[in-house]
Parts: structure tokens; C-alpha cells; sequence
């Protein structure tokens, strides 16, 4: 299955880069205002890297790393943050997800700024997590299924 | 990036697609697949979606292969032979299809036209009112998490079911 790379290049190389990477990802994520990306992208860069740590020093590093029921709780958090930010756009007095009555003192495209921010986040958490779940299945030994 | 160059990579898409279909390794059509979507993010790229290029190119060309190289761990590298039958059946219905594919292609309007359906619709508002209204110069990300909040919504959910779905799927114990 997927084991540690035997190159000490590779491994070390892999393990400078994982955080530079998870960096980059969060970058994407709140940069999104103004650059190419936004939460989708950001969440496949964040679990990119722990597919790039899995196929660098074996997958035994997901075991020790990444624990699923997190994941799974992860994911469903990134959605009910998505719901709870159109919920609360509803108790300020306006519409679901209209960002512009979420209860902040903030100029209304400021808050529509921030709900936006706030939804990114939520697709990334689901996004990450979910793709990670899945790499963690389908890397798992045979004999441990 | 010029016309040339786009004009090569979208040669390069088709030999790279049809790699994908002939190979009988299993392996080699998955990194023509990864090809396939690299070159499909710099054609993205050079019309101007730099969004639709990143997703393409960290989704294509990065997860998907990483995913199918491990699908492939798990089964086997050879390709399972297509009866005669469904072959003699499927080139007339792919003929056929990709005639008439290509004959409407005429009846799209121009690319990049001002006065296309697309661009006349609420495009313009957008691009006018995005940045007064929602302080967001990337009128991609305005339209996906505001103007448009409830598709993205229901695509997080969507994302969310069938990663579930395969979670569940590929953690059932075999007998």
C-alpha cells in the first residue's frame, strides 16, 4: 500500500513543504476578498497536504496525525457554520443569509464582507475534512479493514 | 497568453484524452487524466477564469489523481476487456452525439461576446455593484458566497453526503 518514501530527499523535502502548504491554504482562504481562491479551494490545498504527508512517509502518519471521528465532525461543522451564519442574518432582522443584517457594528458591505468570510470557512472546514476522510479510507491496509 | 498557445493546449487535451481511453495500463490513463486536467487549468487560465483554473488544477490535477492512484492500489493496474457488442454499439451513439455536438456549436455566440445571454442577464449588475455592496474586489467570491449563497450552501451539502457516502462505502469490512 502506501509506504515510506526511502529517499531521505523526498521525506525531508515533504516535511519543509507541509507547512508552507497548510500556510498558503489559509492565505487562499482569507484572501479570497481579493484574489483568485476562496474556502473551496483552500479546504483541497489544507487536505492536499496531508495526502502529500501520507504518500511521503507512509500512511501510518494519517493513524498518528488525523484522527476520523474529528474529520467527521469537522465536516459537518463547516456546513452547520454556513447554516448558523444565514440563521443569524435572520435574527438580525433580515433574510436568510443576507449577510447585511447580521447583528455587527460594521457598515452593511463591511458585514457582507464578513459573512462572506465566514461562509468560506465553513466550506473549507467541510471541504478539508471530507477529502481527508476519504484519502483516509482509501488508504487504509487491506488487512485493517 | 496567445491564441497559439491555447490553440496548443487544447491539441495537447485531446491526445492526452485519448492516451487516457487506449492505454491498457490502467496507471498510465490515470497520469494522462492529471495531464489532461493540468493543461485544461492553463487553458482556464489563459481565458481569464483564474478561479475555475485553481480549482481545476488542485482539484483535476492534484486530489482526484492522488485518489484514483489509490483506487487503483486497491483493485487492479489491468483494464477490464469491453465486449464486441457494446463497442459496435458505442461508436455510432459517440459519432452521432459528437456530430451534433459540434454541429450546435455554431449556434453558441461568440466567446467573450458583450451581447451574449450570459453577459446581459444580471452579469452586469454584479460586476457593477459587487465591491459598493459586499467590499469584495473578486466578484467570483462575491457571487459565490452572497449573490448566489444558497447554490453554495447546498453544494457544501452536497460535498458533505458524498464524502460521507464513500467514507461509508470504503470503511465497510469485507467478509
Amino acid at each position: 500500500m502506501i509506504e515510506r518514501h526511502e529517499s531521505v530527499v523526498v521525506t525531508t523535502f515533504v516535511r519543509g513543504l507541509v507547512p508552507l502548504a497548510q500556510l498558503f491554504g489559509l492565505y487562499v482562504l482569507v484572501h479570497g476578498h481579493e484574489s483568485p481562491g476562496g474556502g473551496f479551494q483552500a479546504g483541497v490545498v489544507l487536505a492536499a497536504t496531508f495526502v502529500l504527508l501520507a504518500l511521503a512517509l507512509g500512511r501510518e502518519v494519517l493513524d498518528r496525525r488525523v484522527s476520523e471521528p474529528a474529520c467527521l465532525a469537522l465536516a459537518c461543522a463547516g456546513v452547520l457554520l454556513y447554516v448558523l451564519t444565514g440563521l443569524v442574518a435572520i435574527a438580525g432582522g433580515g433574510a436568510f443569509l443576507d449577510y447585511a443584517a447580521l447583528p455587527v457594528p460594521l457598515p452593511a458591505a463591511r458585514a457582507r464582507w464578513l459573512g462572506i468570510l465566514l461562509i468560506e470557512c465553513g466550506v473549507a472546514l467541510t471541504v478539508a475534512a471530507t477529502l481527508v476522510l476519504i484519502f483516509c479510507r482509501l488508504a487504509a491496509r487491506e488487512d485493517a479493514r | 497568453m496567445s491564441e497559439a498557445a491555447v490553440a496548443g493546449l487544447l491539441v495537447l487535451l485531446v491526445l492526452l484524452a485519448l492516451i487516457a481511453v487506449r492505454a491498457a495500463d490502467l496507471l498510465l490513463a490515470v497520469v494522462a487524466l492529471g495531464g489532461y486536467s493540468f493543461a485544461m487549468a492553463l487553458v482556464w487560465a489563459a481565458i481569464g477564469a483564474v478561479d475555475v483554473a485553481f480549482t481545476e488544477a488542485v482539484v483535476g490535477a492534484g486530489v482526484t489523481m492522488v485518489f484514483m492512484l489509490a483506487a487503483l492500489l486497491r483493485t487492479s493496474r489491468r483494464r477490464s476487456p469491453v465486449a464486441v457488442g457494446i463497442q459496435q454499439v458505442a461508436l455510432p451513439v459517440v459519432l452521432v452525439v459528437g456530430f451534433l455536438l459540434v454541429a450546435l456549436t455554431t449556434a453558441l455566440p461568440p466567446w467573450a461576446d458583450p451581447a451574449a445571454p450570459a453577459a446581459v442577464h444580471v452579469s452586469p449588475r454584479y460586476l457593477e455593484r459587487a465591491v459598493a455592496e459586499t467590499a469584495t474586489p473578486n466578484v467570483v467570491t462575491a457571487v459565490l458566497a452572497d449573490y448566489r449563497g444558497y447554490d453554495t450552501l447546498i453544494e457544501t451539502v452536497v460535498i458533505l453526503t458524498a464524502g460521507l457516502g464513500c467514507w461509508l462505502l470504503l470503511g465497510r469490512r469485507t467478509p
